[in-house]
């Protein structure tokens, strides 16, 4: 395996700008994810790494080679499809033979290294198979193994997981994860969704709109999101606007008065965590801020119950209660207090959109 | 959202589910009509072929096998017959190789002129065989008179006229698998480390596979049995099987005739049931 690093890359198809000015290093062994909405820039970029596609301007370094004109098949790049993408007329042992066919490998070895890749992910017994009479999952196993019984520099990883159900994916996740640490894999993985991102990466790099927001572990990504697009696609947040009037007063645009850590005075943008609001029957008063609301509209969810309360007429705050700490059921249409601490919001300077 | 057979496959038999049984008898009805309409001449050939009296009437004397024992003694089907196996293998052969590049650039590229050029490598299709036949009569006649090479009546123009029944077939059937092909395939093939003309030959032409056959087997039935283009553009003593036929039905009317075309039909019956043994031609077309 070998580091990957994008410098200043940036893609123009014409008027439209895919990517711009990206720059990324990944280390040997460390497990990226690009998460964004669909059109963000995040499978552009993944093409331009696996080399379909030649960046308008930057550089791609693989290890200590310059990639960023060489073809495809020249990169040493392993690839998940979305669709898998297996040869539909070749079995199974054949597919994951075929990056090593083209390495001319010699055949005793080949014949032992697809037993390996086939092993990693426990098809062994399915080579002799057909793509077509595999489960999706099988299928998705077996092109992960196929993209590494060459033993590529790079995994590239693009929305690998999104045409299982749901059950399955969780396992999957967790079983890609694994292999990739055990095999120390330098891996690149592409998804809008993120919880897929969250619990398979060391490190996430969000991006919207062509551009990295925000690169960093979950942990800083959910705790300290650089702008609000990011407090808004990495977990949940409920967004009110208003200014700071004075360092850590808010004042909402509905007139109400939050206290908060910011200090810059302006117009400013307030993120909530639902699940870091305290729902009670009385104002608490231990809080920073405790504000009456009314239940609009309750959504039980298992572990959780979501609550939309209104705290002004302009302004309503989603927040969510596990709901083992019951007691008191929300219902719709009940008078409650909202609270949370002062280091509970964020704030973002400027006007939101 | 798939557009493939199977999805459509899948809408149609939920469509089929919840026809109601008299929408299913009227289709079922049109269909049976429509297949009698097509076997009925067929069958009647068939049956003609084992007549024993030489005037075809009704009903038959008896029956026999003399108009087939007739037809290697006649020189004009058997050369015909021949000549027209050797024009059809070698037209085929010739446009598919020019065919199949053809289909790729149309599926793949984007060009200006790609929609015009579409459509006229499909005119052959349409244009009525007469039409055909006396446009390159025509057009031989003028390069001959231009260049002084003998080209009218030659076996090189016979050639190239059924080349031109081949290529929209080819292009067709062809653009057709190429269209419905995942891109991605040739993709991980070319991560894999596969280069273009590698990806082509181990992935690409595998996967159309299907499509190729089946413009093979389309374009050598329809070059096989032209006729009205070939009457044009055939010289003296070049006869093919269905010219030789023709000529035949001009002094006599007995069931040889009748014989010869079932040889035909079983022909190109059997080269269908084979190919489908291998493709399912019913997945192309």
């Amino acid at each position: 395996m070998a580091r990957l690093e994008i410098d200043r890359v940036s893609k123009h198809y014409g008027d439209v700008i895919a990517v711009r000015d990206l720059t990324l290093d990944v280390a040997d062994g460390e497990f990226v994810v690009l998460l964004g909405p669909s059109g963000c820039g995040k499978t552009t970029t993944l093409r331009i790494v696996a080399g379909f596609a030649v960046p308008t301007s930057g550089v791609v370094r693989l290890g200590d080679r310059d990639v960023t004109r060489l073809p495809p098949w020249k990169r040493n790049a392993g690839l998940v499809f979305q669709s898998y993408a297996l040869f539909p007329h070749l079995s199974v042992a054949r597919n994951v033979a075929f990056g090593l066919e083209m390495r001319k490998v010699e055949a005793s070895q080949m014949q032992r290294r697809v037993a390996d890749a086939l092993r990693l992910v426990r098809l062994e017994h399915l080579s002799e198979r057909l793509p077509r009479q595999l489960s999706g999952g099988q299928q998705q196993r077996v092109a992960l193994a196929r993209a590494l019984a060459f033993y590529p520099d790079v995994l590239l990883l693009d929305e690998p997981l999104s045409n299982l159900d749901a059950k399955l994916r969780a396992e999957v996740r967790v079983e890609i994860r694994e292999l990739q640490r055990r095999l120390g894999l330098t891996t690149v993985m592409v998804t809008h969704d993120q919880e897929e991102a969250l619990t398979m990466a060391d490190r996430l790099v969000v991006m919207n709109d062509g551009a990295v927001r925000q690169v960093g572990t979950q942990k800083e990504l959910y705790e300290r999101p650089s702008d609000r697009f990011v407090a808004g696609f990495v977990g949940r947040s409920t967004f009110i606007e208003g200014e700071i009037e004075a360092p850590g007063r808010f004042r909402s645009a509905g007139g109400l008065a939050i206290v908060c850590k910011e200090a810059t005075a302006g117009p400013a943008t307030l993120a909530l965590r639902p699940e870091r609001i305290v729902f009670t029957p009385e104002r608490l008063a231990s809080m920073d801020n405790s504000l009456p609301g009314v239940v609009e509209f309750v959504s039980y969810l298992g572990a959780t119950i979501d609550m939309h309360v209104r705290i002004s007429p302009n302004e309503r705050v989603i927040v969510q209660v596990s709901n083992r700490e019951s007691g008191l059921v929300p219902t719709v249409g009940g008078r409650v207090f909202v609270a949370w601490p002062a280091e509970g919001s964020i704030v973002f300077a400027g006007a939101g959109n | 959202m798939r557009w493939d057979g199977e999805y459509l496959r899948e809408i149609l038999m939920r469509r089929s589910a919840s026809f109601p049984r008299l929408g299913r008898l009227v289709l079922n009805g049109a269909a049976t009509l429509t297949l009698a309409y097509i076997l009925t001449p067929l069958v009647f050939v068939t049956w003609l072929a084992f007549f024993r009296q030489e005037i075809p009437s009704f009903p038959p004397e008896g029956y026999s096998l003399r108009w087939f024992q007739a037809i290697p003694g006649n020189d004009r089907f058997v050369s015909g017959f021949l000549l027209s196996l050797e024009l059809a293998v070698v037209a085929t052969s010739i446009g598919l190789s020019l065919g199949l590049p053809a289909a790729l650039c149309l599926a793949r590229l984007r060009f200006t002129g790609r929609e015009v050029l579409s459509s006229l490598l499909l005119l052959p299709l349409v244009v009525p065989g007469i039409v055909l036949g006396i446009a390159l009569y025509v057009f031989h006649v003028e390069v001959e008179l231009a260049t002084g090479l003998p080209i009218l009546g030659s076996l090189g123009g016979l050639i190239a006229g059924h080349v031109l029944l081949v290529i929209p077939w080819t292009v067709r059937l062809v653009m057709a698998s190429l269209i419905g092909l995942d891109r991605s395939i040739e993709e991980a093939a070319q991560s894999l480390g596969a280069n273009r003309f590698t990806t082509f030959r181990r992935v690409t032409l595998p996967a159309i596979r299907p499509g190729v056959v089946a413009a093979a087997l389309f374009g050598f039935v329809s070059s096989f049995g032209n006729l009205e283009m070939s009457l044009f553009i055939v010289g003296p003593g070049r006869t093919t099987l269905p010219i030789a036929i023709l000529q035949y039905l001009e002094w006599k009317i007995d069931p040889t005739i009748a014989a010869v075309s079932v040889l035909q039909i079983a022909l190109i019956a059997t080269a269908m049931l084979i190919t489908d043994r291998f493709v399912k031609i019913s997945q192309v077309v």
